[in-house]
């Protein structure tokens, strides 16, 4: 059975396991209202709950959503967000980390990566780009040839070029769950998380 | 408000007890080594090349001449559990913050002078 919750990215530090110093993301994970439970066997013909997370002020919603937060009995939320395969949980409660997450879950964790702006192919795609010297001009962070000539006569679709990057939804998976504190709310998890510190964040683990 | 959270986890962990000691110092480190399920204690004695980071990230590095007149670095995290003790056994003078160019000196000119307080 999945399970997932939602958080914010606090920032990363660094925690010693057994003498061993290792680099933690800090997230701040819920408590998360239930606000919609689907079920196979009800309407929707799947399984899933709606979480919500980071209270809002009811006049800051709009009125078809507080109908929805009201009907569930929760306070409105700023954040909205589907955990498909979820079960467990009552329409009405609170998901907390611990409910969730012990140490040592496997758990992949979404969120929408720093916005880089329109980018070149070397910071984008990680090119070499061209010699700094030995007569090279004009082109020193180019993407190079972008293809054949006359056959085909076009470019390839997908060939990487320089364009948007970043602010995208992106999943870093099988990060290790190393700390749980459950009266702060709080998750420590081995390695980087995608995101802005203060940026919302989906925590799910499978099985 | 985030940072605050992040002072209050690493404030759980960040020692309390770490001498005032710099570049040039000749300290010895006691380090805890864990063999075969035993714990003993080793003692790392060398001069300090420099300290680096802050908070809980923050690490020293420091220099001896082993056996055989090999040089020896070992970078320590300031913080770590496995550093029981550090003492330092003499003050260095010395004019900048890393002093690498001892790496490059070979016998007595790799002494750093001590420290004399002045009266």
């Amino acid at each position: 059975m999945a399970q997932g919750i939602l958080g914010r990215k606090i920032g990363m530090t660094s925690v010693f396991v057994d003498g061993r110093q290792i680099p933690v993301t800090v997230i701040e994970a819920g408590p998360c209202p239930v606000v919609q439970v689907k079920s196979s066997e009800g309407p929707d013909k799947y399984d899933a709950l709606q979480l919500g997370f980071w209270e809002a002020k009811e006049s800051r919603v709009n009125e078809p959503k507080n109908g929805h937060f009201k009907r569930a009995g929760v306070k409105p939320t700023r954040v909205l967000r589907e955990f498909r395969g979820m079960s467990g949980f009552e329409e009405g409660t609170e998901v907390k980390v611990s409910d969730v997450f012990v140490p040592g879950d496997t758990v992949h964790v979404s969120g929408k990566s720093k916005g880089r702006g329109y980018s070149g192919v070397m910071r984008r795609h990680n090119f070499h780009g061209h010699k700094g010297s030995h007569g090279t001009h004009e082109s020193k962070r180019g993407p190079g040839s972008i293809g054949a000539g006359a056959d085909p006569s076009r470019v390839w679709k997908g060939k990487r070029m320089a364009g948007q990057y970043g602010n995208a939804r992106t999943t870093t998976r099988n990060l290790v769950v190393v700390e749980v504190i459950e009266d702060r709310n709080l998750l420590l998890v081995r390695g980087a998380v995608p995101g802005a510190r203060n940026s919302i964040v989906e925590l799910r683990k499978e099985a | 408000m985030s940072d605050q959270i992040l002072q209050d986890l690493e404030r759980r962990e960040l020692k309390t007890d770490i001498p005032d000691f710099g570049p040039g110092d000749t300290v010895s480190v006691h380090v805890r080594i864990v063999e075969g399920g035993k714990e003993r204690i080793q003692v790392f004695k060398g001069t300090v090349m420099g300290r680096s980071g802050r908070g809980m990230r923050a690490s020293f590095t420091v220099r001896k001449i082993g056996a055989g007149a090999i040089g020896v670095e070992r970078v320590f995290p300031l913080h770590s559990p496995s550093i029981a003790k550090i003492d330092v056994d003499k003050r260095g003078d010395v004019r900048r913050a890393k002093i690498y160019y001892l790496r490059d000196r070979v016998g007595k000119a790799a002494r750093v002078k001590e420290k004399v307080k002045k009266a």
